[in-house]
């Protein structure tokens, strides 16, 4: 994490969009890019990102880290971003609360695990062990999730805040994912938010999301949606400086349309400030 | 249950489950659907102009074979295009420019990202000591034997021309892939070039390499043709700016 605390707007790099961000500077304070992306000997994809990190903070956000697999971290991994880490000297590392890979099967998603004490001392323990191989702490995202377990021990903001609070980690709060998973297990996401341990959140993702047949779908190919944008407003007044990104994966429209959604995100944290105040 | 245990089980059900079975929970069928669509989304990409080549329907066809052959393995989807082309020779055993081309595709994709290196270029050239030189190559340079004008059907697709006919191609031809100013390339080569190149890049010298040469072609030919050689390598960026320093390669074994 960065040593003071970072509260800036941000947008995730994609491709239709590196042009815009190799030109004159655009009105964000920082990007964040998908690790795995850049994670590669050399290259094109190398080269571009040293440009970006020539002209914008750049936050590196993991896919493939599998914190909750049973068996550890792959150590090829870890030794591959933290020699990204080296060389892009990031805002934030972050990965989600998932697991993908067991047994040297790696499912390229993110697998919901049950929120259990077993768990939680396996997801520790690997926070852990990427901390000290990266030589810095992490934040961790909650998931969006399409099943639910019985045997769940703890609920879910418990088990973030013991993992924080035991292995020194921060939280990136996805509000998409919170309705997200609301909407899919049938609980408020503002009592979820209103039992978030606020004082480990230093970064939060804003998106959208597509309804399924039965669920809705974590799909990033809408803008935010007006239910997400009410969770960020209800939310931000507890939460002390936090960066702000805007997450497009799919049907990704023009950088305008996505500033735009930002200034909408700097209003909302502008009127928290002053009802914080 | 240990967590162990129910990701063991969870992997297997992405893997063998019936996600069509009436029984299955919504969320279980969403996990499964974005396990395929993400192997198949990541097949397409890496092999654009082979799914055009044999059609959008054929190609869904071989991916799913593909799925169940075999499951990913590395934390990165980069690495599952990795032996597609197998599936396909497996799938296509008649029609060899299959494989070929997946092979062609898969290795500019590859080169791409493989790892930088400071190319040797020709006004540095003459101060090499080439009587003495040890050749070395950059990192991407990929090179394999084809049977089949794939790369004429690839430049064909890529620049959206009707291909040519598939033609096998009668002498022993290999392809060399590689990566310049950020480009990937590539050229067909023939069976004594592709020889050059093998010897070339196990660390013999130039010197030696046109002794090979003149082995195989005559005093005359032999330097005549170890001089193309290396001047097409100089010109296609093959060669890195280590090419000369004899002590940048670990002394050689011998008793």
């Amino acid at each position: 994490m960065p040593s003071s605390p970072f509260a800036g707007f941000g947008l995730g790099l994609r491709k239709p969009h590196h042009a815009d961000f190799l030109g004159p500077r655009v009105a964000v304070d920082f990007l964040e890019v998908i690790s795995e992306n850049f994670m590669v000997d050399g290259g094109r994809p190398r080269h571009l990102l040293r440009e970006i990190r020539a002209r914008y903070p750049v936050a590196l956000h993991g896919v493939s880290m599998s914190l909750g697999s049973a068996e550890g971290l792959d150590r090829a991994y870890l030794a591959r971003l933290r020699a990204l880490v080296d060389e892009i000297e990031p805002l934030f590392v972050s990965d989600h609360l998932s697991w993908t890979r067991i047994d040297g099967f790696s499912a390229h998603d993110l697998l919901p695990l049950p929120y259990t004490r077993e768990a939680l001392d396996i997801v520790v323990a690997n926070v852990a062990h990427a901390q000290d191989t990266l030589g810095r702490a992490m934040l961790v995202e909650n998931p969006s999730t399409y099943i639910a377990f019985g045997g769940d021990e703890v609920a879910e903001w418990e088990f973030l805040d013991a993992l924080c609070a035991r292995a020194g980690c921060g939280l990136l709060l996805d509000i998409n994912n919170v309705f997200v998973c609301a909407a899919n297990h049938g609980f408020e996401a503002r009592v979820w938010l209103d039992h978030l341990p606020a004082q480990h959140v230093r970064q939060i993702h804003l998106a959208g999301h597509s309804a399924g047949e039965y669920l809705l779908i974590d799909t990033h190919d809408q803008p935010v949606p007006p239910s997400v944008w009410d969770l960020y407003a209800h939310i931000l007044p507890r939460l002390g400086p936090v960066a702000t990104m805007i997450e497009r994966d799919d049907a990704i429209p023009p950088l305008h349309d996505l500033l735009t959604e930002l200034d909408t995100a700097r209003a909302i944290a502008a009127d928290a400030g002053r009802l914080a105040a | 249950m240990s967590l162990l245990a129910l990701q063991r089980d969870f992997g297997a059900w992405l893997r063998d489950g019936d996600g069509e079975d009436g029984s299955t929970a919504p969320g279980m069928r969403v996990y499964q659907n974005n396990y395929r669509v993400s192997l198949s989304a990541c097949l397409e990409d890496a092999f654009a102009h082979t799914r055009a080549w044999i059609g959008e329907e054929a190609f869904a066809r071989a991916v799913v074979e593909h799925i169940c052959r075999v499951p990913p393995s590395s934390w990165t989807l980069d690495d599952y295009p990795r032996d597609f082309p197998d599936t396909l020779a497996f799938l296509y055993p008649d029609d060899i420019e299959v494989a070929d081309l997946a092979w062609l595709e898969l290795a500019l994709g590859e080169v791409f990202v493989g790892p930088d290196a400071e190319t040797l270029v020709r006004a540095d050239a003459v101060n090499v000591d080439w009587d003495n030189a040890i050749l070395h190559f950059i990192p991407t340079l990929d090179l394999r034997a084809v049977r089949s004008n794939a790369h004429a059907l690839w430049s064909a697709l890529d620049a959206e021309r009707m291909p040519p006919e598939v033609e096998l191609l009668g002498a022993r031809h290999a392809l060399l892939v590689w990566r310049r100013d950020m480009i990937s390339r590539f050229r067909l080569v023939d069976e004594r070039e592709e020889q050059a190149l093998v010897l070339a890049r196990s660390g013999l010298s130039f010197a030696d390499l046109c002794a090979a040469a003149v082995a195989v072609a005559g005093e005359a030919d032999g330097i005549a043709l170890a001089g193309r050689w290396l001047g097409q390598w100089l010109a296609d960026g093959l060669l890195t700016t280590d090419t000369g320093m004899a002590d940048a390669l670990p002394p050689i074994q011998t008793r």
